[in-house]
């Protein structure tokens, strides 16, 4: 540790004194706090090795032709591109964390229902994520499937697909325990007098994606169980020399990787639903509607999957329904969005650096949903499918979406986690650098998919090369931006200022504590009498 | 200075602990489910290849095998009652006769997939690649689905040797049985999954 100007407060879960002292104490540690910020660290690293592997296939983007490296490369790169951030960035992401974090505090309770099976997932988790790494490297070079690991291609290839499906495989099992751990934990550990709607709204929005998480992930097991089964066994169950169909293998994918978006975009909007009202110092507007359009997007996310298929074969009926009930997730979702927007009205709007990322998501995430209307819409679909287009649509809604309201939730949270504040004016420097980068890298996109521009590939015919051009200097902005964003986070974490107990003004739970948390959080029993959002 | 003090206060939630295990055997349940998926859309598209194929199937060892499982069921469900009342060594007996009929159940298993792969019938061998394409995604089901129906078969003896072992050490005793509970509803799914694969393999003909 570096020269600290003031000591933190002892007693905090930062210094807990456990059986063991030091790393070991972390890495045995069964308090959720401590879990969440080893999580935190994790997904750090991934998300940068991650963005470093993007910023490469930008490079190579940069002109026509090939600059630095060949097209199998090129294939090993936006395949553990996807891998990293899918399964171990984004899917993980918010939940783990924060959810972590800030479930059991936000409901009053001293841990999660089982801090053994919580500890116990962060090291799923890591394993599945070594398993990941090692795909890269072992075997006949990196996968080259798409995160995707479409059969029969995955079924042929000679690369090392096994380790990196069974990776995705360990890192479902660690998301629905942690699932089920948070579904238990709000079911039976709320504070007293804290009824179901008395509860805040991330918690909300966790339960939601936790049973997402408990639903929808053994679909995705057993699929790649098969994939793994057919490249050893060659029973067939996809490769039609065999007898199989590919297209059941399609089905039974997306069945889970739909679903897996709205794991990844509810705990967001979750996070986005505590800030605005403690920056507007309002209430939340239309509570309950905020409560039901999460649980109505966890239950309508299930029948969209076949949006992904349109080109794929189906009936026409099929294709319509899918094409409807695509539409239909778009309505809680406009709740949402008109219900933040009515919460800001008349408020009396502080715009810190939280504030600054949580605006920005609502811009994004509105780009990237009316994009994927569009994407919903049949004719369209056929149109630009698998192009550039649809790049651009999901990093505006994983990355613009679920990645912002991760920052907006690290800076919000930030003083409580830590006990100590973050530069301000770096903060809001490195987020308009962020967001500039962030529109310059994938806006371009829109026009380029709609130019033509098909996804995944190496190289480019000239027409396309003033926007590639601007999109990859988009995207050294963005890394910049990130680099600023990261450096004054931790340095932050080590010498910033000491953070008061509640330096937003927050109402919710956690801010009626010390920061950083002591161990078990509460050292009096709660009880609830009023709702979570009670500003005058 | 605090303390680790979450190991020392015990939190016991049983309700919870059990709501935990029952959400935990629907995602198997689901997971068995994408199987099964499978199955059915492969049985209509190959409805005559899956009849013949399916004549290949022992099922007298098969009927043994839903035997053991329906029998152990019973019995765990037994010992769960026998705890409750304090008796010790009839849950013990009856915990026993379990793991044993659970034992039973691989010892069969065995024998079948050595007589199947005696005689070449595995996935990926070369008789079978000479076989239409609905036996071999016929046998190829059968291997994977048993197989992975056996793997349940062995993490759930695992799970009831923990549990005669905490009886045995009065961990688990009339007034903390949720263990020995949760064992048992995973022991009533084993058994579950194996009923619907039964007929689906060796009876539908």
């Amino acid at each position: 540790m570096g020269s600290k100007p003031v000591a933190l407060p002892t007693g905090s879960y930062l210094d807990q004194q456990g059986k063991y002292k030091g790393i070991l104490g972390w890495l045995t540690s069964t308090d959720h706090k401590r879990i969440a910020i080893l999580y935190l660290s994790c997904i750090a690293i991934f998300f940068l090795v991650g963005a470093t592997l993007g910023g490469i296939m930008k490079l190579e983007l940069l002109k026509a032709g090939q600059q630095y490296f060949g097209p199998q490369t090129y294939n090993g790169f936006f395949t553990v591109h996807g891998i990293i951030m899918i399964f171990m960035v984004v899917i993980p992401g918010l939940s783990a964390v924060f959810g972590n974090f800030f479930l059991p505090i936000m409901i009053g309770a001293k841990d999660v229902a089982f801090p053994r099976l919580n500890l116990f997932s962060w090291y799923i988790y890591l394993a599945g994520s070594a398993i990941a790494i090692y795909s890269q490297f072992g075997g006949h070079g990196a996968p080259d499937t798409g995160w995707t690991f479409y059969a029969p291609y995955s079924i042929n290839t000679n690369t090392n697909v096994i380790p990196a499906v069974l990776a995705a495989f360990v890192l479902g099992f660690s998301s629905i325990l942690t699932g089920l751990n948070f579904i238990v934990t709000i079911h039976r550990m709320r504070a007293k007098g804290m009824t179901w709607f008395k509860m805040p709204l991330f918690p909300w929005s966790i339960y939601a994606t936790a049973w997402i998480q408990v639903l929808a992930t053994p679909i995705i097991g057993i699929t790649l169980l098969m994939v793994i089964a057919e490249r050893t066994l060659r029973i067939g169950f996809f490769d039609p020399s065999l007898g199989g169909d590919p297209i059941l293998y399609q089905h039974l994918f997306w069945i889970y990787s739909h679903p897996a978006v709205y794991i990844m975009i509810l705990p967001a909007m979750g996070v986005i639903t505590e800030i605005i009202p403690t920056f507007c110092q309002r209430n939340v507007f239309g509570y309950k509607a905020i409560a039901f359009s999460s649980m109505a997007i966890a239950g309508v996310g299930y029948l969209v999957w076949g949006h992904h298929m349109f080109t794929s074969g189906m009936s026409n009926f099929a294709r319509i329904a899918f094409s409807f009930l695509t539409f239909v997730v778009a309505i809680p979702s406009a709740i949402k969005v008109f219900n933040w927007i009515t919460t800001m009205y008349k408020g009396s709007i502080l715009v810190r650096t939280p504030f600054l990322y949580t605006l920005s998501f609502i811009f994004l995430f509105m780009i990237g949903g009316l994009t994927g209307l569009t994407l919903g819409s049949l004719a369209i679909n056929v149109h630009v499918h698998d192009t550039y287009y649809v790049v651009a649509h999901f990093h505006y809604i994983v990355f613009g979406g679920m990645g912002f309201a991760f920052f907006a939730a690290i800076h919000y949270w930030f003083p409580k986690m830590f006990g100590r504040m973050y530069k301000e004016r770096l903060g809001n420097i490195a987020w308009g650098i962020v967001f500039g980068g962030f529109n310059l890298l994938y806006f371009p996109m829109f026009v380029l998919g709609l130019q033509g521009m098909p996804r995944r590939y190496f190289d480019y015919l000239p027409e396309y090369s003033t926007g590639q051009f601007i999109s990859s200097i988009g995207a050294f902005v963005l890394i910049t931006g990130l680099i600023l964003m990261v450096y004054n986070l931790v340095r932050s974490a080590r010498k910033g200022e000491l953070a008061p107990m509640n330096p937003w003004n927050g109402q919710t739970l956690e801010w009626t504590i010390a920061s950083p948390p002591p161990l078990e959080n509460f050292d009096r029993e709660i009880v609830i009498t009023e709702s979570p959002y009670n500003y005058k | 200075m605090d303390h680790n003090t979450l190991e020392e206060h015990e939190h016991r939630d049983d309700v919870g602990s059990k709501l935990g295990m029952w959400i935990f055997i629907f995602t198997e349940l689901l997971l068995f489910g994408g199987l099964f998926l499978v199955y059915a859309v492969l049985r209509a598209k190959y409805f005559q290849d899956f009849h013949v194929a399916a004549h290949q199937l022992n099922v007298f060892i098969g009927s043994i095998n839903t035997l053991a499982l329906l029998v152990s069921s019973m019995t765990i469900a037994m010992s769960i009652t026998a705890i409750q009342k304090n008796q010790k060594k009839v849950a013990l007996i009856l915990l026993s006769i379990t793991f044993f009929l659970a034992f039973i159940f691989l010892v069969n298993k065995y024998f079948e997939w050595g007589l199947k792969i005696h005689h070449h019938l595995y996935p990926g061998s070369d008789l079978v690649l000479t076989l239409t394409h609905g036996e071999i995604l016929f046998f190829g089901l059968y291997f994977f689905m048993t197989g992975l129906h056996a793997l349940h078969i062995i993490i759930g003896m695992s799970l009831i040797g923990v549990v005669i072992f905490k009886v045995k050490n009065d961990k688990i005793r009339s007034d903390n049985f949720q263990l020995l509970e949760n064992a048992g509803l995973y022991w009533h799914l084993v058994d579950l999954i194996w009923i619907f694969l039964f007929p689906l393999l060796y009876l539908i003909t």
